[in-house]
């Protein structure tokens, strides 16, 4: 399908917080979503003897030909260990890894490819940051402020943490659209707070949070801010520096690239005052028995031989958001969204959760007559994935007083056929369940 | 392939729809929780119990279409049953959910409607959630009213 890059022509979603809008250099200004769906090889797979519908990209995105090639040819022509050795090998291996992280940088607008740190992913960013700068600050009685929308590896962290240092964890609510109530959140801060921890994009509803404005508000506290970007960079354009958020931590897994990589973006100065969260080597720069000297930044925080191959995929990804228009991606990404939502609300009997007026890539709901897992086993049986569950957010499903929902999840590659498909398939459960 | 129909046979799908046993008993020997974390479904199973005698069992709670018709038939399957008889039934229950879907499922009366989920390994936790409690409950092989509460 064609689109203009006139993002009113959707008239839906489309965010004006903290993102450039501009396309990527070079790229064409329409989006040809047949051309993205042939660049992904498991679009093509048939699955219990029907075309795979893929609709659970908040999981994990499909990987296009460029990401898995680029991983292939890691292995084929520069597999070595990095910053050890002399080879050439290791040379082109150090080469392809540092490169990922200037790269990186560049995605995100990070000022200085230094203050990247690669990460297994979005969990691991966010358990480093909370052993690590998180012991070193908190103090009994300092509050830690997320929201009531977080995944659970934006929680319990946290919750590990305060305990440990007998700080208190305070949840900013949300309202039944599933928006952050900022100004109840605007309330919980206060001198107390040192960090607060909020999703930039919701996994189990798809809101889009106004996390500019939840930034500035924590800093005129003295608060640092962590986003956790993990749904939010496979959709939108991020700017840390916009942002001016002090950390951002996200997984290669969400944005086509490989799992097993992320990324933790930190204030520089921050990263520099921050103790090492892993010993080992590559994060020292002299070891004796009586003292270590540990490396600089971003390597003080890279304990071990990483996922080398993951990195690099992880960089190809990246680079594949450069193969098209990004603007007219969203649009096509929010018109499918607004189609599905449309499709599913007609559906007698159904419950959309998560309404908020700024969504991406979500639709989460549930049926008065069939439980999501059955929804979900049922929707499998005719080739469409979906995640069924509570979605690693149990604190929302309590909210809306329910245990499960069944989400579908978008990415670029989705069209409304695919929806379409739901639509049927979902009539197939009311056929079962009556 | 197996068929979608083979997984919600009509008593399955009965036994969602009006589930056998689903109270509470006040004067439970033992109350139990249960809960799958991947899904949501939760229950709570109570059981009365005469020495050995599973007299009453009844559960309440929220799941899927299977984890709610296997609790019930489950009710049904083992009320009058012993304990020793109600832990030999969880075994070969097990063994048929988790069993080859090359060889013929062991017949298990009645419970032997959710055979099907052999064929859907993300359904077989919601098949034997009830019967974990229920194992859980009685675990401690003390005789007489003991609440785990
Ligand atoms: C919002 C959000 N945060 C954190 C995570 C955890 O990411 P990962 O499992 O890649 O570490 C996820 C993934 O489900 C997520 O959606």
């Amino acid at each position: 399908m064609l689109t203009t890059k006139n993002d009113t022509a959707f008239g839906h979603g489309v965010p004006t917080t903290g993102f450039a809008h501009e396309g990527t250099p070079g790229a064409s200004a329409t989006f040809d979503v047949q051309r993205i769906r042939a660049d992904f090889p498991i679009l093509r797979e048939i699955v219990h003897g029907k075309p795979l519908v893929y609709l659970d990209s908040a999981n994990t995105s499909q990987k296009p030909e460029s990401v898995i090639r680029a991983m292939d040819d890691y292995y084929r022509h520069a597999n070595a260990n990095i910053h050890r050795a002399t080879h050439l090998l290791s040379e082109r291996a150090t080469k392809l890894y540092e490169g990922t992280r200037a790269n990186v940088a560049r995605f995100i607008n990070a000022p200085d490819a230094k203050s990247i740190v690669l990460t297994t992913g979005t969990t691991d960013g966010i358990n480093l940051v909370a052993a690590s700068y998180g012991r070193m600050v908190l103090k009994p009685g300092d509050e830690v402020l997320l929201s009531w929308l977080e995944h659970h590896s934006n929680i319990v962290p946290w919750q590990i943490l305060c305990e440990q240092a007998g700080a208190r964890l305070r949840v900013a609510p949300i309202n039944d659209l599933g928006e952050i109530d900022i100004q109840a959140y605007e309330h919980l801060l206060s001198d107390r707070t040192r960090i607060v921890a909020i999703s930039h994009v919701s996994n189990a509803l798809g809101t889009i949070n106004p996390v500019r404005h939840i930034v500035a508000k924590a800093h005129e506290c003295g608060a640092v801010v962590l986003l956790d970007g993990a749904q939010a960079v496979p959709h939108l354009v991020v700017d840390v520096q916009a942002l001016d958020c002090d950390f951002y931590v996200f997984s290669s897994h969400k944005m086509f690239g490989p799992t097993g990589a992320g990324v933790l973006y930190g204030r520089k100065s921050l990263l520099e005052a921050m103790p090492p969260y892993r010993g080992g080597g590559d994060m020292i720069a002299s070891v004796t028995f009586e003292k270590t000297a540990y490396n600089q930044v971003p390597y003080k925080f890279e304990a071990g031989t990483p996922n080398i191959a993951g990195v690099v995929g992880m960089g190809a990804a990246i680079d594949y958001f450069g193969s098209f228009d990004r603007a007219a991606a969203q649009a096509h990404e929010d018109d499918v969204l607004a189609y599905a939502t449309e499709r599913v609300r007609a559906i007698p009997g159904t419950r959309i959760i998560g309404e908020a007026a700024d969504k991406t890539g979500v639709l989460s709901f549930v049926l008065d007559h069939a439980h999501p897992h059955d929804v979900g086993t049922i929707l499998d049986r005719e080739g469409i994935a979906v995640r069924t569950g509570q979605h690693c957010a149990q604190p929302i499903m309590d909210r809306y007083g329910i245990a499960a929902t069944v989400r579908a999840s978008l990415a670029i590659y989705n069209t409304r056929e695919d929806v379409d498909a739901l639509i049927t398939s979902l009539a197939r459960v009311r056929e079962v369940f009556g | 392939m197996s068929e979608l129909s083979d997984l919600y046979q009509e008593v399955i799908l009965d036994h969602n729809r009006r589930p056998r046993n689903f109270r509470p008993i006040d004067d439970a020997s033992r109350t139990q929780e249960g809960y799958n974390p991947l899904c949501g479904d939760r229950l709570t199973l109570y059981v009365k119990l005469d020495g050995r005698s599973i007299v009453d069992l009844s559960f309440q709670g929220s799941g899927c279409a299977i984890s709610k018709a296997s609790a019930s038939l489950m009710t049904e399957a083992l009320k009058g049953k012993t304990v020793e008889q109600a832990r030999e039934l969880f075994d070969r229950f097990h063994d048929m959910v988790t069993s080859s879907t090359d060889v013929a499922a062991p017949d298990l009366g009645k419970l032997s409607v959710l055979s099907g989920v052999r064929e859907y390994p993300t359904r077989v936790k919601c098949a034997s959630l009830a019967w974990h409690t229920l194992k859980a409950a009685v675990a401690d092989g003390t005789d007489g009213p003991v609440s785990t509460e």
